[in-house]
């Protein structure tokens, strides 16, 4: 991460008011090109409300916000090409095999057939699943739902994949391994936009924005994090965060 | 384009692998149809009938061997005390006694009236009316035979004739009726199970993350349904036609027409109700008992309208079965065009057009 910076997203002042409770309450900061940025935050403090704004699946009340360098507001179509989404419950067809579900959502985001089969091809290869690839995704082990989730979700390459809660319910081994895959897809010049509940996930993290109640408290990377509230780990300075 | 295509495909790939949907697509029309068109029917075969014929005369014995000749009623037993009608009844062995009075061969000719008693156990009101109504039907026909020379002073024969439905068919009725009443069910109640199953999945959420656009997806989900929809309209129309001989008096393109417009509604009303509904069972518990038995009870399709009390025909005119039931009535049986159906067609796309811009509405609400 040397050279320019530059901010794939851009938040300034973001608002969002579900009649009047106010779930976001004028959120700043912005995500530089290729970083991992961990969005913390405990159940209710607004992570997934702001996660749904950049993903166009919901609008601000108010703000201005650049995603991928479009405006949310109006572009809402051209970011949705530019974006992967990872949802906490690794949404695959159930019914479906995994070389389908690859080559669905492959399909959505418009890619070519000769391209789906030489990617789908290397990804299988990569994840050591192609042996199973006609079988159906309920019979495949949660983990590799997982991974092959997250696989689905970089298919298209995008400029930002954004991760719900991407490791729950799975065993440490797998989440590391998970996470060394996420690094895998930054080193692809994929910015990754990943909200977590486990603290030791943040460490994985370039920078870290912990959110309150509605608001953005602290953001910095986990070290300065560590250092400016005098904790050990992040597990530390997210308890004494969440207490004031 | 060819996006919309793959999301089509990967929905007929979850019908056509989902034995339980396969059995509700297309087991139920079938199941459905066979058993309305044997078992609930309004036509009477093999009515017991006890006789208790207390002048044992010829013209007795001859209005006897009538009854039994006519098809419906078969004999019960002749009896030849009061009490034993009591017994017959209770015992369930038949459900008319008829009753023939001393003399009555006598009477009919001296005095030119006899009197014959029908006895019915009506602890089964529909059958017992009916059954009495179809012995009274063989008895008149029969001793109007015997004297058609008589000179009366005067005399009035009534001749009826069942217009659309000569041998008043009860499957007539059950064709039309079904229709409305299967299509209904699993248009709406397939589209919304579907839809919430997205929900319910997590990978709605995905879908609207991607390019697909949100009537995209809907269309997308919709689109195998209408198809096999039709496909069941046309198994029901052919099955009513080979089973049961139910006709298509008029125009079979004009009637398809009217099916698709009809298939399209509880599409659009299944997409409405998945708006609502957060999961399938409440999708399906919805789709069930907000729509099947309105349709089965209000639309006409069983019970008459014409006699539910006020406030009920007024929300039976909220039924879409029962507009599509008078339409379908019209073109398979009467075999009218276009013309006397056009008020009930205008009422269906009405209901069709609210419920896709309420669907829409509430979708966007959603997103926001």
């Amino acid at each position: 991460m040397t050279g320019t910076l530059e901010h794939i997203i851009e938040v300034r002042d973001m608002v969002k008011k579900f009649g009047s409770f106010v779930a976001n309450d004028r959120l700043t900061f912005h995500v530089e090109k290729g970083e991992i940025f961990g969005f913390l935050g405990a159940n209710g403090a607004g992570k997934t409300t702001a996660m749904r704004i950049l993903c166009g699946l919901s609008y601000p009340s108010s703000g201005e916000i650049m995603v991928a360098g479009h405006n949310v507001y109006h572009e809402r179509e051209k970011i949705k090409r530019k974006i992967g989404y990872m949802s906490q419950k690794f949404s695959l067809y159930d019914d479906l095999t995994v070389s389908e579900n690859i080559r669905l959502y492959a399909g959505i985001y418009g890619l070519g057939r000769k391209e789906i089969n030489t990617r789908e091809a290397q990804l299988l290869e990569r994840l050591g699943l192609t042996h199973i690839k006609n079988r159906l995704i309920r019979e495949i082990p949660l983990g590799w739902k997982q991974k092959l989730a997250f696989s689905v979700a970089i298919f298209h390459k995008p400029a930002i994949v954004f991760l719900d809660e991407p490791t729950g319910g799975v065993d440490p081994i797998t989440r590391r391994q998970f996470w060394e895959m996420i690094h895998d897809a930054t080193l692809e010049g994929i910015t990754v936009f990943v909200t977590t509940h486990y603290m030791d996930e943040a460490e994985y993290c370039d920078r870290v924005s912990i959110m309150v109640e509605g608001r953005i408290e602290a953001l910095d990377t986990p070290a300065g994090l560590k250092q400016s509230y005098e904790s050990r780990n992040m597990n530390e300075v997210f308890l004494k965060l969440a207490r004031t | 384009m060819s996006r919309f295509f793959g999301f089509v495909k990967k929905e007929f790939q979850h019908i056509f692998r989902d034995v339980r949907t396969l059995v509700i697509l297309f087991g139920l029309p079938i199941v459905m149809i066979i058993l309305f068109g044997y078992v609930v029917t309004t036509e009477i075969r093999d009515v017991e009938v006890g006789i208790w014929d207390r002048s044992m005369d010829q013209a007795s014995i001859q209005a006897t061997q009538k009854i039994f000749s006519s098809g419906y009623f078969v004999p019960a037993g002749y009896l030849d005390r009061e009490e034993q009608i009591g017994e017959l009844f209770r015992s369930g062995r038949a459900k008319v006694v008829v009753v023939f009075e001393t003399d009555f061969e006598k009477n009919l000719k001296r005095e030119n009236r006899a009197s014959i008693r029908l006895i019915t156990d009506a602890s089964d009101a529909n059958s017992a009316q009916l059954a009495q109504n179809y012995l009274q039907g063989v008895l008149m026909n029969y001793f109007q035979s015997l004297n058609p020379d008589i000179n009366a002073p005067w005399s009035v024969q009534v001749k009826s004739r069942m217009f659309y439905n000569e041998e008043l068919k009860g499957v007539y009725m059950f064709v039309p009726g079904l229709m409305a009443l299967i299509l209904m069910l699993i248009s709406a109640l397939m589209t919304s199970v579907t839809i919430t199953r997205e929900k319910e999945f997590g990978t709605m959420e995905l879908l609207l993350a991607s390019p697909l656009k949100p009537r995209e997806i809907i269309l997308g989900k919709v689109t195998p349904y209408v198809f096999l929809s039709f496909v069941n309209a046309l198994t029901i129309i052919l099955l009513g036609f080979l089973v049961f001989k139910v006709p298509v008096v008029g125009s079979l393109w004009l009637l398809m027409l009217e099916c698709m417009l009809y298939i399209t509604l509880a599409l659009s009303l299944g997409v409405l109700i998945s708006t609502s509904a957060k999961t399938q069972q409440v999708a399906m518990f919805m789709s069930m008992l907000g729509l099947m038995l309105p349709t089965i009870l209000l639309s006409g399709f069983i019970f008459p309208i014409d006699n539910m009390p006020l406030i009920l025909q007024w929300f039976s005119s909220i039924m879409p079965a029962r507009w599509f039931i008078v339409i379908v009535k019209n073109i398979m049986l009467k075999g009218t065009g276009f013309v006397y159906i056009w008020k009930e067609t205008l009422i269906l796309l009405g209901m069709t057009l609210f419920f896709i811009l309420a669907a829409v509405k509430r979708f966007n609400v959603r997103l926001k």
